[in-house]
């Protein structure tokens, strides 16, 4: 157990460098998941079949097909065509390709949870389409989404652990290696189950105080502020908490 | 149009009424809600569409604000039409970008009020002025402040939606769709998701706003006294059809159809 010790502490240092190669992956995935979540989710509600169709597409082929085939598509079968990205790209894109698939159906769900009236407040002012959504029905669909995005998050961040078969030196990788150093498979993947841990926690607190914010910005819930603190909140029922 | 006591409306010299409504049809799946409905209201004049629930009232002012789509027929504002013309002989819908310029003229305050909860009063009065009609941000606040100041709800300028009774929420309402400065204003039961003791300031709101604007008016109400202070000119609906139209003082003391005489005695009681 102190030769485990001693080769944690040795390692260290590299699992530092995994953990930066899994946050790397993670945000920039989550980054790009989000644009495309939202614009397939803004699409899958147009009117128009030629937006609509093509998006329903996209959505199914990339929620049914596995994030590990869809990896070694972008990292050993585009590149036979002349294609050929970094593995920290292909690991972004994949992810973001993915999870954004799946995001676009949390998205669509929130704008469509949005009370129809406010749609129609929207015309009744004469306001354009674009800023309908983006003053209007995002800010209070975004509200109502983040709870969903922050599993999708946390999935993305596990779904990380695959960029190891594209050659990347994430933590699972690193976990891995301590593995190889120790000897000790029970040791490294404990190891290796609260570094996940960890990262995920972190994110979740990221996203809640998130949600607390967006919350609060659409007139529901206490500040973050009054949450941090512990203070005693009063049970938060919609209107006249404020 | 005979007119005993109610002000006449504002004449307009090109003659071409506010709202015109010819042979409007409207379906909702197999249903037929309006079948065929034509009736015309001259500008500055106030009209209260009385009825039955479910006789099409708020089908109408829908209509009229674009929120749902007539499968035959023709509306016209100020004459010129709104959301289907003739072309070669055919009903056809008029594209989006013209009917915007028609709809900045038409203003709705709804039963649910619909006000932005993300913003403040003062940013839902402000948001569509400045966004939708390029006023300058110091112009539309100025205009706000005033129309607050009108509502009685001056004091709830920087306070959110959600804070609000029912009651300030709709005069916030009211504010937000005169901002617009709207010919033409569509009230859809605006008082009937109110606790009773909350309606009376927004009846009294609109009352002073009637007496002191020459906004053209539709207003669907269950308030039987306020249609007949406020109105020129009452129709009573009945399955989507006009049974009955008459001055305010006529429909509610001698109301000839019996269709209105079994709804004022059920309403009035
Ligand atoms: N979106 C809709 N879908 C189906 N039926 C509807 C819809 N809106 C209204 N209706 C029907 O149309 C009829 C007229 O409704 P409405 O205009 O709301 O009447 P009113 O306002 O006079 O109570 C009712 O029978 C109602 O059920
Ligand atoms: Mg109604």
């Amino acid at each position: 157990m102190p030769d485990n010790l001693q080769s944690l502490v040795d390692a260290l240092p590299r699992l530092g460098e995994g953990v930066v190669v899994t946050l790397q992956l993670t945000l920039g995935g989550a980054a790009l998941a989000f644009v495309l979540a939202v614009a397939l989710g803004l699409a899958a509600r147009a009117r128009s079949l030629w937006l609509r169709t093509p998006t329903r597409v996209v959505v199914e082929f990339f929620r049914g097909t596995s994030l590990v085939v869809q990896l070694f598509w972008l990292f050993y079968v585009l590149p036979v065509f002349g294609f050929r990205l970094e593995s920290m790209a292909v690991g972004i894109v994949a992810l973001g390709l993915n999870y954004g698939a799946y995001g676009s159906e949390v998205v669509r769900g929130s704008l469509n949870a949005v009370p129809v009236g406010q749609w129609e407040a929207t015309k009744a002012l004469s306001l354009g389409p674009v800023h309908r959504v983006r003053r209007v029905i995002l800010p209070q669909a975004w509200a109502l989404m983040i709870p969903l995005l922050t599993n999708l998050l946390i999935q993305l961040l596990k779904g990380s652990a695959l960029a190891t078969y594209i050659l990347l030196h994430d933590v699972n990788y690193e976990i891995g290696q301590l593995r190889i150093a120790t000897r000790d498979t029970f040791f490294s993947y404990a190891v290796g189950l609260l570094v996940y841990f960890a990262l995920a926690y972190v994110l979740t607190l990221g996203m809640n105080a998130l949600e607390v914010r967006a919350k609060r910005r659409v007139g529901a819930g206490p500040t973050l502020r009054e949450v941090v603190r512990l203070a005693p909140v009063p049970t938060s029922v919609g209107a006249g908490a404020a | 149009m005979p007119e005993p006591h109610a002000p006449t409306p504002a004449g307009d010299p090109t003659g071409a009424p506010a709202i015109e409504l010819v042979d409007v049809v409207k379906r909702f799946g197999a249903t037929t809600v309006l079948d065929g409905l034509s009736f015309a209201v001259a500008k500055g004049e106030r009209v209260a569409l009385i009825g039955p629930s479910g006789s099409g009232k708020t089908t109408i002012l829908r209509l009229l604000m674009t929120l749902e789509e007539a499968d035959g027929g023709f509306l016209y504002v100020d004459g010129e039409p709104y959301t289907h013309e003739v072309r070669d002989g055919r009903r056809v819908p008029i594209p989006e970008k013209r009917r915007r310029r028609v709809r900045r003229r038409v203003g709705m305050v709804f039963q649910q009020f619909n006000l932005f909860p993300n913003m403040t009063v003062l940013g839902n009065i402000i948001e569509a002025p400045v966004h939708a009609l390029g006023l300058a941000r110091e112009e539309a606040v100025a205009r706000a402040d005033r129309l607050l100041e009108q509502v009685g709800m001056a004091d709830k300028r920087d306070a959110r939606p959600t804070a609000l009774s029912g009651g300030q929420q709709q005069r916030v309402a009211i504010a937000r769709a005169l901002a617009m400065d709207p010919e033409i204003l569509l009230l859809d039961e605006v008082t009937s998701a109110l606790d009773p003791e909350l309606v009376v300031d927004v009846l009294e709101v609109l009352r002073t706003l009637a007496e002191t604007t020459d906004l053209t008016m539709l207003i669907v109400t269950h308030e039987m006294q306020f249609a007949r202070d406020v109105s020129h000119r009452v129709l009573m609906f009945d399955r989507g059809r006009i049974v009955e139209e008459a001055d305010p003082e006529t429909m509610f003391t001698a109301p000839t159809h019996v269709r209105t005489q079994a709804f004022l005695k059920a309403v009035l009681g």
